[in-house]
């Protein structure tokens, strides 16, 4: 179960300016100006639940995922993950997640797949058993039998997602964590991921957490939407909530945006 | 003409952006500098007889050497040039009414001028002050002096055309980033950039001098303290001039031939 | 005990996959490590020339610098290609590959060691070993094992502290990108001015090498040792106790993961 409890996160960013007269007064003066991006967040998931986040970009999506990953600290607030609080045991607390960066791969570039997970295996510390029932689990449900030998640079797009994801799940996370994953994908494999997904929220229970602007994934998959904006927690609800209007749920969610102005 | 100033304007003030790199670039060089000119200052104390030019001038040549380091190191070559060499957005570029020698030319220029102009001043302000002759020495003569900066121009304007060959190159054969590098350091040891040319040994500096390499930063750190009497001056400037000429026509008929291999292949 | 063993076995692999990676290139592999042999062979034939013109430096002869350049030029290899992953940390930090990095159950610093396995330093290793040789032939050192003993911990001290100085440049990553060129003076421009013994440069020098970074003790007093002109036995030991400096490098390294928690990246 995760739990967040009026979290607050700020930055500090230096401005740089553009033109020529700029660059050489900031030579010699920086300014810097105070990003809020979390602002009292509060929201508590259950286990396997599939939750989609969505905002704007800037929203403070992304500052979200990283706490709850354990990557980011928080100013202020409670944050506690089964239990753990993610940024204060790390290496206990990342055990028990999976991450999927839809733009990142975290595939070894120039040697079989397969090799890349071996490596997880190590790294996380799993089982030969626990191995073995893994990997066969996902490669007959994500159809990898051909591409395990293949180096990753060689896969097509879709093809490498497919790896990508099985391999963010070869520990058995409880909770799963997928930023952008069918971003790039043709049809049919993101009808394939989105299906793997499902099913593995079905027969583990993994507790799914969304960030993505593809709506059709968020359609597909999740169940209740929280909606961040300008650092704020706007909207928290389910996906009916939203469709209530009628027209695509492209078009719903501009009118969200506008609605709250972000 | 004024497209190419633009590219140098942008190029230019991109480079003035980054104080920070600035300043650790110049305590860098600095550091560098001074170490350098100690190893020299041992050589001396073995054998004062054996150096072929005065101690200060060795300095000055050290002091130079950094201070204009942007102007004359080979292996600063940009990157994203390569890069778009290599995955063929070169042809994007072919598509657009510019001569794609003379944009890279200009663009090699301002990089290394605005990278040169944030550091050559501190350096050149921090050397003079230094006790002699661990310093910087003042020009040998007003002459010497605008020989100098006439031949620090055509040191880079010969370092660029240089530059430019490799990049031609790398149209027909793809190296890897580590044979760059080492083929950089040759040039850079064959130019005077390891130790000063009067320093190898007599036969072997005359073969140096005839190479374009020796046109880069050799003539103009030399020519400042006085090293060269006038004939090996006027011969070291004629000598630059032909490489010039030379690396620069050669540079444009390989961009030429490489024009016509990307449009008759398709990159 | 199980802890130490499980983190070696896992560097192991990362060693295994860094190399099974690099074999995919082996033409690349040579280019580059041809290519780097060249940058560090003409660093040798400055010297040679320089040597050609001067007998000697400060008292130490050709062969005696010989023996200078190759440790210190070998403890620098070693040290790339092991740390290698520190040295390039601003391109894990810039890509956010270190999100990364602290989303996996293990150690940071296992993680960012096994990240990159370098073996293209082995042109340089080779030159190390061939200018070695060269430098004991030449030269009237009497060898007896406290001297090949103080060798051994030369190379073993001289890696350490290369590796620090990695380690401390990664930790500067986390604080900013830009101005951490200055490293360089103390990574490059070690092994290039350390070519010659450091007594060379001077007192200053000398006291600046022993207690501010050790390279004193790696290089110029075992260095002493070893070519006769002292004899006190503490020399030997000397580069061990350089090893000290992986602390406050490992110190800043925890300060720099800490700050880059609190402020994202």
């Amino acid at each position: 179960m995760i739990t967040m409890e009026h979290v607050c996160k700020s930055y500090k960013i230096a401005k740089r300016n553009a033109g020529f007269g700029e660059a050489c007064k900031a030579l010699f003066h920086r300014k810097y100006e105070v990003i809020h991006a979390l602002h009292d967040v509060t929201f508590t998931i259950g286990d396997g639940e599939m939750v989609g986040y969505i905002g704007p970009n800037g929203a403070g999506k992304s500052s979200t995922i990283k706490i709850l990953s354990g990557i980011l600290t928080p100013d202020s607030g409670t944050v506690l993950v089964d239990g753990r609080i993610p940024y204060k045991n790390r290496i206990e607390h990342v055990r028990e997640i999976g991450v999927v960066f839809g733009q990142r791969s975290q595939l070894w570039w120039d040697v079989p797949v397969i090799d890349s997970f071996e490596l997880l295996k190590d790294i996380y510390s799993i089982s030969d058993f626990g191995y073995k029932q893994s990997l066969e689990e996902l490669t007959a449900l994500l159809n990898l039998s051909e591409l395990l030998r293949s180096p990753a640079r060689q896969l097509s797009l879709g093809q490498r997602m497919r790896c990508e994801i099985a391999a963010s799940l070869l520990h058995r996370p409880r909770i799963l964590f997928l930023d952008e994953p069918t971003i790039g994908l043709d049809a049919v494999s993101k009808l394939a991921v989105q299906d793997f997904i499902l099913q593995q929220n079905k027969s583990h229970g993994t507790t799914v957490i969304l960030t993505t602007h593809d709506m059709q994934d968020i359609e597909a998959l999740t169940s209740r939407i929280i909606l961040i904006g300008k650092g704020q927690i706007l909207m928290d609800g389910t996906l009916d909530d939203i469709k209530k209007g009628g027209g695509s749920i492209d078009e719903t969610v501009a009118q969200l945006y506008r609605t709250y102005d972000i | 003409m004024k497209k190419y100033l633009s590219f140098f304007r942008l190029r230019f003030t991109m480079g003035l952006q980054y104080r920070a790199a600035a300043f650790a670039g110049i305590v860098t060089q600095f550091a560098w500098g001074f170490m350098e000119i100690m190893v020299f200052r041992a050589f001396y104390h073995a054998d004062a007889a054996a150096f072929p030019m005065s101690f200060s001038a060795t300095a000055s040549y050290l002091w130079l050497q950094q201070a204009f380091l942007a102007f004359f190191a080979a292996w600063m070559m940009e990157n994203e040039i390569f890069d778009s060499i290599v995955n063929g957005n070169i042809a994007y570029e072919l598509c657009r009414p510019i001569n794609i020698y003379n944009m890279w030319y200009s663009r090699s220029i301002a990089n290394r001028l605005s990278r040169a102009v944030l550091r050559c001043f501190p350096i050149l302000i921090v050397a003079a002050f230094l006790p002699q002759p661990y310093g910087i020495e003042t020009p040998a003569s007003l002459l010497h002096f605008i020989l100098f900066l006439i031949t620090l121009a055509l040191g880079l304007a010969v370092t660029v055309s240089f530059c430019m060959m490799i990049y031609m190159l790398t149209f027909f054969t793809i190296s890897p980033q580590g044979l760059r590098m080492g083929f950089t350091s040759t040039v850079e040891f064959f130019a005077g950039a390891v130790i000063p040319l009067p320093f190898f040994p007599e036969k072997i500096q005359k073969i140096l001098e005839l190479l374009p390499f020796a046109s880069m930063q050799n003539v103009a750190l030399r020519i400042y303290s006085g090293s060269m009497g006038n004939s090996e001056m006027q011969k070291a400037i004629l000598l630059q001039v032909f490489w010039l000429i030379a690396v620069t026509i050669a540079g444009k008929l390989l961009c030429r031939l490489a024009e016509k291999r990307i449009t008759v292949q398709g990159g | 005990m199980k802890k130490i063993y499980r983190s070696i076995r896992l560097y192991t692999h990362y060693v295994s996959i860094n190399i099974r990676s690099m074999m995919q290139y082996k033409t690349s592999f040579f280019l580059t490590a041809i290519g780097q042999f060249l940058v560090s062979f003409t660093a040798f034939l400055g010297m040679f020339f320089m040597f050609e013109r001067f007998s000697n430096v400060e008292g130490f002869t050709y062969s005696e610098v010989l023996l200078c350049f190759s440790i210190m030029l070998l403890d620098f290899s070693l040290a790339e290609t092991f740390a290698r992953g520190f040295d390039t940390f601003s391109d894990m930090v810039r890509h956010g590959e270190f999100d990364r990095v602290l989303v996996r159950p293990q150690n940071e610093i296992i993680q960012v060691l096994g990240s990159k396995f370098e073996l293209t330093r082995i042109g340089r290793m080779i030159q190390s070993i061939a200018m070695f040789a060269y430098g004991i032939s030449k030269s009237q050192i009497a060898w007896n094992f406290p001297k090949i003993l103080t060798v051994v911990f030369m190379l073993i001290g001289g890696t350490a502290v290369f590796s620090a100085l990695f380690v401390i440049y990664a930790s500067l990553c986390f604080f900013t990108l830009d101005g951490l060129e200055f490293i360089n003076v103390f990574t490059d421009g070690a092994r290039e001015f350390g070519k010659y013994p450091i007594g060379i440069y001077g007192e200053k020098m000398l006291r600046f090498a022993t207690f501010f970074i050790p390279y004193a003790l790696i290089q110029y007093y075992p260095l002493l040792y070893v070519l006769g002109h002292r004899s006190d036995t503490i020399l030997i030991f000397l580069p061990l106790l350089a090893c000290w400096f992986l602390i406050p490098a490992l110190l800043l390294w925890k300060f720099g993961v800490r700050h880059y928690k609190s402020s994202g990246s």
